[in-house]
């Protein structure tokens, strides 16, 4: 079974983001890490090629940079990356995105495609959807539970109201939530191994992509923001003035 | 006058209300097609045409997993009549469809956008980035249809259109390799008030300290017959299930009373739950972000603050 998982390197969520003031544009340090929702992506994959035998690539698109959140994906136990970085993709809309992704996975090959529901920087939430047309594949979305094997694959899909248990062919892409399965942590082995995975840097002429950017961001201000009210600290009777300000609302 | 496209899917046996408010926008912008999917009723058509709809495409997938269908029979029925703009919802099979027909037509899609006006030949979209803090401009450009997704709560469903629209049936081809069947359906059980509609919502995060600790969050919500909702990360810690996520990959609400307890207000939770008409946020952190759109911000460990205020609603 080859198992295709995409990842995405993003600045870390943890520090501040910012936008470039001509291009707007979000700035992408040289040190980014691997998108959180990623991780479970890429520890679905690497149950099911462990249980079936068959191999992980990571299919990444973005500047490459220090290549840290690659390496997190790989010491997780990915076998080897492969990373379109091209200057021109800079901005790149969604369309351009999937048309790369999608590329990039049919010239690796694959049974199976893994990528999370939605990326925590850019949040479009249709990339894997577009990557699956463009192959001719089933999207199983939102995943809460993956099986595959045998030329099938199977999955608990998320509703507004539930799930329901979706069915395709293999070969599938399937959009997995966080919580479909407990991401491992890396061992020291497997970070000291990361360094040494194969890793493939393309282009998008590599890949004989055209790059069309039919969209933009045109303009970036502060929204109206909302005031904030009091703040008080809690001596032991501030549940009084909350049951005040329900009073007020006629909420009792 | 502009031909605008609607996606609108079934909830129940009745429009989704994403699918209402965006029909209501629509008819500010131009002729309205609704594209229904679901099973389909003389009601359901009725509610349609009430929200603007003049022609209503309707598309009933049965078990079959609708998005590449959907798409493919959109795509067909777009080669030989024009549109100048496609709305969807942030929402599942919107998602899902929308994403298969922009690749289909070879377009790009603008996704989560709290608003949206045509340009000359472009759409031109606001985006609430950073949490809500910045507004973004953004503008698709080259040939219609332009395909937008829209973020929930962003116009009101308004009806009184009036229109009686004619219904076509969209006949859904075999799309082979790409097809997938739904072989189960399971509802949750749904009870008491429901986040998108309960009038007050209270909330928990991490600042609970343990999924037993969300006890505090039901009890408190049973008393004003509020809808319990939760940050995505004690979501993804499994301490309740994702359908009480409010955020940006969760829910919109927008109530008259939103209490957040235990929750620091990370951006991914405001963009959710910041149009809320009044906030009550209870934390220990006096820095945390969500004392800054806070109407009554209390810095007090909610291990003491809730069980108080449950006591004390129970005196009244």
């Amino acid at each position: 079974m080859q198992v295709v998982v995409c990842v995405k390197q993003i600045p870390d969520p943890a520090g501040t983001q910012s936008l470039d003031p001509e291009t707007h544009n979000l700035v992408r340090p040289d040190d980014q890490v691997l998108d959180d929702t990623d991780r479970y992506g890429v520890e679905m994959g690497l149950q099911i090629a462990q249980e079936k035998g068959g191999t992980v690539t990571l299919v990444s698109m973005g500047p490459a940079g220090s290549m840290q959140g690659i390496r997190q994906a790989l010491a997780m136990g990915a076998d080897r990356a492969v990373v379109v970085d091209d200057p021109a993709l800079k901005g790149a809309d969604a369309l351009t995105t999937a048309r790369i992704l999608a590329a990039a996975i049919g010239r690796t090959g694959y049974d199976l495609v893994i990528a999370g529901t939605e990326s925590t920087d850019g949040y479009s939430g249709v990339l894997p959807q577009m990557v699956a047309e463009f192959l001719d594949a089933p999207a199983l979305t939102y995943a809460t539970r993956v099986t595959a094997g045998d030329g099938k694959v199977s999955i608990d899909r998320q509703t507004n109201t539930g799930y329901e248990v979706v069915e395709a062919d293999l070969p599938a892409v399937v959009s997995v939530t966080a919580g479909v399965v407990e991401p491992r942590y890396p061992t020291f082995k497997g970070i000291m191994d990361a360094k040494k995975k194969e890793v493939e840097n393309l282009t998008a002429s590599d890949l004989g992509v055209e790059i069309s950017v039919l969209q933009s961001v045109t303009a970036v201000e502060p929204a109206p923001e909302r005031e904030a009210g009091v703040k008080i600290e809690d001596d032991g009777t501030a549940h009084l003035k909350i049951v005040e300000l329900l009073e007020q609302k006629k909420v009792i | 006058m502009a031909n605008i496209w609607v996606f609108v899917e079934e909830d129940g046996d009745s429009p989704s209300s994403i699918g209402l408010e965006l029909l209501t926008k629509a008819r500010s912008l131009g002729d309205v097609t609704a594209v229904y999917l679901g099973s389909g009723s003389d009601t359901a058509f009725s509610t349609l045409g009430d929200h603007g709809a003049a022609r209503v495409l309707h598309a009933d997938p049965g078990d079959s997993l609708p998005s590449a269908p959907v798409a493919a029979a959109l795509a067909e029925r777009l080669s030989t009549e024009s549109a100048d703009l496609i709305l969807f919802g942030q929402a599942y099979n919107d998602r899902d469809i929308a994403g298969r027909l922009a690749a289909r037509l070879g377009r790009s899609v603008l996704s989560n956008a709290s608003d949206v006006e045509l340009g000359d030949g472009s759409a031109v979209t606001t985006h609430e980035i950073f949490g809500g803090t910045q507004l973004a401009k953004a503008e698709v450009r080259g040939d219609a249809p332009h395909i937008v997704l829209v973020r929930p709560k962003s116009f009101p469903a308004e009806a009184g259109a009036g229109l009686t629209p004619e219904v076509e049936t969209l006949p859904l081809p075999d799309v082979g390799r790409s097809s997938a069947k739904i072989t189960a359906r399971h509802a949750e059980e749904r009870e008491g008030p429901q986040l998108t509609d309960a009038a007050v919502i209270v909330s928990g995060g991490r600042g609970l300290g343990s999924a037993e600790a969300y006890g505090m969050v039901e009890e408190l919500a049973k008393r004003l017959n509020a809808a319990t909702g939760a940050t995505r990360a004690i979501v993804d810690s499994g301490w309740v299930p994702y359908s009480k996520q409010v955020g940006q990959t969760g829910t919109t609400v927008k109530p008259d009373v939103y209490i957040a307890a235990g929750i620091s207000g990370a951006m991914q939770h405001l963009v959710g739950m910041k149009d809320s008409k009044t906030i009550v946020a209870i934390n220990k952190d006096p820095d945390a972000p969500i004392f800054s759109i806070a109407d009554l911000g209390i810095v007090g460990d909610v291990h003491n603050v809730l069980p108080k205020l449950i006591e004390a609603l129970d005196a009244r």
